[in-house]
């Protein structure tokens, strides 16, 4: 139920960001959601693509650190106060955010969001007991080819 | 671990000499040396710049007078400008390993050759060795001095030797078994070596006959020691030299094993900060300088040594009085002063190996921005140890910054970078790059 996700390590100096991305186009590799964290030292750039495998290889011929971590994706209904009633949830689930990000949805009908957690599969279940819905990742590749 | 008490014998009166006395004879001794270099070119020149003559050593503050003498010296001189003697009056030559450049080449009277198994016999014995001991030799016979030094010593303590030399450490281990020397010479890793190569033939080494090692011709650590007295079942002795000063027999430790007594009737030690080349504080780690009093063939005056040690003068239970020197810390090649601290790569290195286990490629980086040096370790971050995880990687950075500051005593910016982005010059990583050099030459 979770989903691939990469990390690239970024020293924060111009035309860092452009390296790992030209080499993700040149392999015909589609970047589906991404965030960037950022310090004035370093950034943490973190990718949802087409073929996590395939990147993964890639990335790293371009001499790039990759981390493959899970993350879960969340159907959060689209409407004021969404978000809110999901995290209410998931505070109740006692679940820990490292962070998250939305995914990139052009379907348009529903908003869905990508969490880290600290244990992904235990989240996962939680999430389900509660009632939120969790996307799989063929659900949510299929959401941009719809 | 051993459990040998070793009793304290004093091969040479003189390495007990009232200090007052001690310094007499080195005044004296020094104008002779003066003397004996004064046709030497360097030195002349030297001499004849700073208006010095044997009779204007009054006292050993005079000392402070006379040139430096460095590597770079030697090798301009290369071959044999610093000999003292006429060429028929050598009875052998030796060269430095090499290791920091092309050999420079020493010499040795036969007076000088025999002083040298006399320096070398003061710290075998001092460290256990008696006639009817076996000694078992496996440094390099050669134009290295460890070889030849440690077996004059053994001989003029009138103990036996096998001089086995270097390599083929099976043989060296039936060598030991079959003729039962109870005391080993050769440098602390290759002991490792030994016993190591022992267990692998399913041997446990502490069952070989050998009590006592006198180890020397690389630096080395307590740590080390108690694992090689450990291993195999022995007491460790560190000596210290160098072949542009004499070889072995410049410093050895007794018994107490808290420091090696410099042989100072022979030798005069300075300890100077290496950047003003003033004295340091007593007690303080600096760079080593030894001016050779009594050699003939190739004297040295304030020979530079490069090795980082620091000098003890207090008493010591043996009865000694020569000053003890430390263990060699690092050298100055490579060493950095940071707001007055010393600072090795190697310390860094020492570090990272803490936080993860295996050292990553690391630049220091110095710099002097205002008035205060301020330095950034750069380090590579590899695959394992990164996370997609902010919170990580700064707890990372931290784990970093806290060993450093703990090991150097020193505040630095820890710079991760990615991987594969530090420089590398033939397969070796360039460590330190110094701003502070490139203005100072500005």
């Amino acid at each position: 139920m979770t989903i691939q996700q990469l990390s690239l390590f970024l020293e924060n100096k111009p035309g860092q960001l452009k390296v790992p991305c030209r080499a993700l186009g040149d392999a015909g590799i589609n970047i589906f959601a991404l965030s960037l964290a950022d310090t004035q030292q370093f950034g943490i750039l973190r990718l949802l693509v087409s073929d996590w495998e395939k990147a993964k290889a890639v990335l790293e011929a371009a001499g790039c650190v990759v981390n493959i971590s899970e993350v879960v994706a969340v159907d959060v209904p689209d409407r004021p106060g969404g978000l809110a009633d999901a995290l209410e949830i998931i505070e109740q689930a006692g679940l820990d955010i490292a962070y998250m990000y939305p995914f990139n949805n052009r379907a348009g009908e529903k908003a869905v969001l990508l969490f880290r957690f600290e244990d992904p599969e235990a989240a996962v279940q939680a999430l389900q007991a509660a009632g939120l819905p969790v996307v799989p990742s063929n659900e949510l590749f299929e959401l941009l080819e719809g | 671990m051993s459990t040998l008490v070793i009793e304290n014998r004093i091969w040479d009166q003189a390495e007990t000499m009232p200090r007052e006395e001690l310094r007499a004879l080195q005044i004296e001794r020094l104008r002779e040396c003066v003397a004996r270099v004064a046709d030497v070119p360097f030195y002349k020149q030297a001499f004849q710049r700073g208006k010095i003559s044997p009779e204007a050593i009054k006292s050993l503050d005079d000392l402070r007078r006379l040139p430096f003498t460095t590597k770079a010296d030697l090798r301009q001189h290369h071959p044999l400008g610093f000999l003292a003697v006429p060429r028929e009056q050598v009875a052998r030559f030796h060269g430095s390993t090499g290791t920091t450049g092309k050999p420079t080449f020493v010499a040795y009277t036969a007076d000088d050759v025999s002083l040298w198994a006399d320096l070398c016999a003061r710290f075998l014995v001092a460290g256990g060795l008696r006639p009817e001991h076996t000694v078992h030799i496996a440094f390099g016979y050669g134009l290295f001095t460890g070889g030849f030094g440690l077996h004059y010593g053994v001989e003029k303590v009138g103990a036996a030797v096998v001089p086995a030399a270097s390599g083929n450490t099976p043989r060296h281990i039936m060598l030991l078994q079959e003729l039962g020397a109870q005391v080993l010479v050769c440098t602390p890793t290759y002991a490792l070596n030994i016993a190591e190569v022992a267990r692998a033939e399913g041997m446990d080494p502490g069952e070989l006959p050998l009590k006592f090692a006198h180890f020397g011709a690389e630096p080395w650590t307590e740590k080390l020691r108690e694992q090689i007295e450990r291993e195999l079942d022995l007491i460790a002795f560190n000596n210290y030299g160098l072949s542009e000063v004499i070889g072995p027999g410049v410093s050895g430790e007794c018994a107490a094993r808290n420091g090696m007594h410099i042989q100072e009737d022979h030798f005069i030690v300075e300890c100077i900060n290496p950047e003003t080349l003033e004295p340091v504080a007593e007690g303080e780690e600096g760079e080593l300088v030894f001016t050779s009093l009594t050699k003939q063939a190739m004297p040295m005056i304030r020979y530079r040594t490069r090795d980082i040690a620091f000098l003890d003068h207090s008493p010591c239970p043996c009865g000694r009085t020569g000053v003890r020197m430390s263990r060699v810390a690092g050298r100055t090649d490579d060493m950095l002063i940071i707001r007055g601290v010393n600072v090795f790569p190697s310390q860094i290195e020492q570090a990272l190996l803490r936080v993860e286990g295996t050292a990553p490629h690391y630049l220091i980086e110095v710099d002097r921005p205002g008035t205060l040096d301020e330095v950034t370790v750069h380090v590579e971050i590899r695959p394992e140890d990164f996370s997609d995880r902010m919170s990580e990687m700064h707890a990372l950075r931290d784990r970093i910054d806290r060993e450093i500051q703990s090991v150097t005593g020193i505040r630095m910016n820890i710079e991760l970078v990615e991987p594969q982005t530090l420089e590398r010059s033939a397969g070796k990583a360039r460590r330190v790059l110094d701003h502070r050099r490139e203005k100072d030459m500005k």
